[in-house]
């Protein structure tokens, strides 16, 4: 595969496919191939020769090359990997032939089973949702070759073994690779049922196979949306209102299409877009659009006085997302009440490719080719601004240089940008990229929500926690969109999990819900809803233990006993973290423990602060039970990752309105962790049979609060406001 | 106008505005996309390329800066200690979505090539430029020590 994305070569051949309306054929062809051992292996086997496609997720050329079709985005989360492991493991193939290429958008065969008729990858479901499909599709590829060798020397399927793409008879030494099989299985019937795996005979799973994704990463030759080059392509950059909610009054293009390069200025209802030869151009004449908005209807407040307001809505009636005896009464009763509160900035996601977008679009159709994480969603975004069917709209799924889920959203907001660009320029089939800036993505809005918890406890006379009160105000992520129908009674589930869920035994809990209202448009941030309300479950009965004076690891434990799995991560976390050996003077341990997406995690931090009051985190042990755990290493990197993306958010991370404009814009004052803040990071696996769920978002819930809890053991001081400290960082 | 330097080893003329960042430059001129865009302000480190030798933004650097000077880019890599830090970065599975991880190579090379032992302290210094929001910041530092001692 050349270092271009996109060679005139396989233009043809998909023009080809395209026209023979082989739409069968189209799965194979559409995406791009990564080679699990070299680059080159892909282009070796970009095969023309007749595939083995025994269903929509795999084909195996008569060359031994084997391709698994993701439905799923490779954003880091190593997906690509994990899904190709699931049906490597039960079509028993060489690993290092497999490769994976995106599918197309097509919610009839790659819906997300978690989110229904939606093709997506979101809530760390990838693998939870394509464990029993995948080890289904891989095993009846399986079969059909196996019978095909049986036919072919007649000899009963029952003697026939399987390894590393090769099929034995071991009593009269006869072997055949897929390869040579092709032809024969692919003339078989699909079989109705097949026996899997048992989990006991696993060559892969559970194992180490090296990720398909990572030698072209390490190169510079992974291809991301920024990288993508044609013909002719233009690139866009759009100028959006300062404020969210403005709109463009008029404005004046005359200094900036005198830019060498630029093509074209556009309106277009996101705000005026230069079209030109290069990003290069196109920013200078972006720097020198004069724009008068509109600012009548936008969001003017301060993140204070939209912090006060959220204050007084936790003092007024709610709605109740969780109900267990009376909490009221509890509370009345108990001989010992505690209370804090926590508040929670805004979050902007900053993956490190700021976001982007190629559009093709003409009368006849349009071609997108970008980092997608709800490739449905977005083709009927796509199709409704360009005036298309959905049918018409064809999406090309890149790695993402990270997203956290700002690629995931329900107004596929860059995408609707790019394609009504396009639309303005002409719909004349000119491709055209359109690039955010890193100032774009901090000031782009769709932030994780700001949040304020108020939490009220309360103990007996014998120590016991026996009421829970748990006020949660924030905006709405769901709301306005298309998954609004999960909001059922005023409750938007992402707004309240990990706080309604609970898992500690207490006899008497109420969680409620007030839904405030912003300009300020919202979207999942990593982990979600308990980005925010672990941290405040967490360091919140860190406080009650400390005030029923019982250390945080045992009064949590006593209140899990009918939560073995979540006892269970909490006690490992514990035992190899060595909680209760004395530390040093200055530094100070904390623990936390939480599920997200049906993964169990829990952390201890280990924490020093010197004289000046420099706090440091010096050590994470981390203990995961995932269930089956298809990719240990890769679980281990998440968590590290996860670890490293939530201990910035919790330290620094920020996004703040002054009047309604965002106060940061880049990397300086949207603070992120940084190599030399990164803890050491010690993963432990929890030996699992139960089905596989996701790891991509459960680490970075626990962290923050078993910091903050650290932080407490070793200063005495309480983390009630996030993140833990202000300020920026100069340029290297 | 054309400014002349050596990129990866070859002399090369690219005829484009002096001012337009080497990032782009390298990226829409050159045609070489290993360099990424992150930041725009020397920040992030995703642009890293090395100038006669020293770990650079591209993203600041005009282009007229490097004329008659030596450029090497992610593409261009050749050093003893750039192919051992690609190893490690493969052996020890360093990248998630990958999108800055040609900036962590150029820095980690750069740094080996001036340092054949580098200490923590020293990695912190040389590398807390380079952002990786996947936080592979764990095994970064593992590979570049690996890279530093192959055999330990």
């Amino acid at each position: 595969m050349s270092s271009r994305l996109y060679s005139p070569a396989r233009a043809d051949r998909r023009e080809f496919l395209r026209g023979a309306g082989a739409a069968a054929v189209t799965a194979l062809t559409i995406g791009f191939e990564w080679a699990a051992t070299s680059q080159a292996k892909a282009a070796g086997g970009a095969s023309s020769l007749p595939p083995f496609a025994p269903n929509a997720f795999v084909r195996i050329g008569s060359d031994d090359s084997i391709t698994v079709i993701s439905k799923h985005i490779e954003m880091g989360q190593g997906s690509y990997t994990g899904l190709a492991t699931i049906l490597a493991e039960e079509l028993d193939a060489d690993w290092t032939q497999v490769r994976v290429e995106s599918a197309p958008a097509d919610a009839t065969r790659y819906a997300n089973l978690v989110f229904g008729k939606i093709q997506g990858t979101g809530g760390s479901s990838a693998m939870a949702n394509s464990w029993a499909q995948l080890r289904d599709a891989g095993a009846k590829a399986r079969a059909m070759l196996v019978t095909a060798a049986s036919n072919q020397w007649r000899i009963p399927v029952s003697e026939l073994t399987v390894e590393k793409s090769v099929i034995y008879h071991a009593a009269s030494k006869r072997q055949a690779t897929f390869g040579s099989l092709v032809k024969a299985a692919a003339a078989l019937p699909v079989p109705a049922t097949v026996q899997l795996k048992n989990p006991e005979n696993f060559k892969l799973i559970g194992h180490l196979p090296p990720r398909v994704d990572v030698p072209a990463k390490c190169d510079g030759t992974a291809q991301f949306t920024i990288d993508v080059e044609m013909p002719g392509m233009l690139v866009a950059l759009l100028k959006r209102p300062p404020l969210f909610g403005a709109t463009v009054k008029s404005f004046d293009d005359s200094a900036a299409g005198k830019v060498p390069g630029v093509v074209k200025v556009v309106q277009v209802p996101g705000g005026i877009a230069v079209i030109a030869k290069s990003f290069w151009a196109a920013k200078q004449a972006r720097d020198a659009l004069r724009i008068d908005w509109d600012d009548s209807k936008a969001e003017k407040r301060s993140s204070a006085a939209l912090m006060e307001e959220y204050r007084r809505l936790a003092d007024q009636p709610a709605a109740s997302a969780r109900k267990d005896g009376d909490a009221q009464k509890a509370l009345g009763a108990a001989t010992h009440r505690i209370s804090a509160s926590y508040e929670f900035p805004y979050l902007a996601h900053a993956p490190m490719e700021p976001l982007d977008a190629v559009v093709k679009l003409d009368a006849k159709g349009c071609e997108i080719w970008t980092g997608d994480q709800f490739q449905t969603l977005d083709q009927a975004n796509a199709a409704q601004t360009a005036g298309l069917d959905p049918k018409q709209v064809i999406i090309h799924t890149l790695y993402a240089g990270g997203s956290f889920g700002r690629r995931a959203n329900v107004f596929s907001d860059y995408i609707v940008e790019a394609v009504s660009i396009a639309k303005a320029f002409g719909a004349d089939g000119t491709p055209i990229k359109l690039q955010w800036t890193r100032e774009d993505d901090i000031h782009g809005g769709l932030y994780r929500p700001m949040y304020f918890h108020k939490l009220e406890a309360g103990l007996n006379a014998q120590g016991e926690l026996t009421g829970w009160h748990h006020v949660i105000v924030g905006q709405s992520i769901m709301a306005g969109g298309a998954f609004a129908g999960m909001i059922k009674d005023g409750i938007d589930p992402t707004s309240v999990e990990g706080a309604a869920t609970i898992a500690y035994s207490i006899p008497n809990i109420a969680v409620d819900l007030s839904t405030a209202k912003t300009g300020v448009p919202v979207l999942w941030w990593r982990v979600v809803g308990c980005s925010h309300t672990t941290f405040a479950v967490e360091s919140f009965i860190d406080e009650v233990a400390h005030a029923a004076g019982v250390d945080g690891f045992s009064f949590r434990r006593k209140l899990l006993e009918h939560e073995p799995r979540m006892k269970a991560v909490l006690e490992l976390a514990a035992e190899k973290a060595g909680w209760g050996s004395p530390l040093p003077k200055g530094r100070g341990r904390g623990i936390a423990v939480g599920e997200a997406f049906k993964t169990f995690v829990a952390q201890v931090a280990e924490v020093s602060v010197d004289e000046s009051g420099a706090i440091k985190v010096e050590r994470v042990v981390c203990a995961v039970d995932c269930g089956i755990a298809i990719n240990p290493d890769i679980i281990r990197a998440q968590m590290e990752g996860g670890i490293g993306f939530g201990l910035g958010a919790a330290l620094y991370g920020a996004i703040t309105l002054k009047d309604g404009h965002v106060e940061q814009r880049n990397f300086n004052d949207y603070r992120v962790l940084r190599m030399n803040e990164m803890p050491q990071v010690e993963v432990h696996i929890v030996p699992s049979s139960e089905d596989p769920t996701g790891v991509g978002e459960p680490g970075v819930a626990p962290i923050g609060p078993a910091v903050a809890n650290a932080i407490f053991a070793a200063t005495g001081k309480r983390m009630h406001v996030i993140p833990f400290f202000k300020g920026g960082v100069e340029a290297s | 106008m054309a400014t002349t330097f050596q990129l990866n080893g070859k002399t090369t003329t690219l005829d484009a505005d002096p001012n337009m960042p080497m990032l782009w430059a390298l990226r829409e001129v050159a045609g070489l996309h290993g360099t990424k865009f992150g930041c725009g302000m020397a920040l992030c480190g995703a642009c890293t390329i090395h100038l006669d030798g020293q770990a650079v933004r591209s993203c600041v650097l005009p282009l007229a800066s490097v004329a008659n000077r030596q450029v090497t880019t992610i593409e261009g890599l050749q050093s003893p200690q750039a192919k051992a830090v690609q190893a490690a970065w493969i052996s020890l599975q360093v990248p998630q979505c990958g999108y800055c991880q040609s900036g962590q190579i150029m820095s980690a090379t750069a740094l080996l090539e001036k340092n054949a032992a580098p200490t923590d302290a020293d990695i912190d210094a040389a590398m807390s430029g380079n952002i990786c929001r996947c936080g592979t910041y764990t095994r970064i530092r593992a590979a570049i020590h690996a890279a530093a001692n192959p055999k330990a």
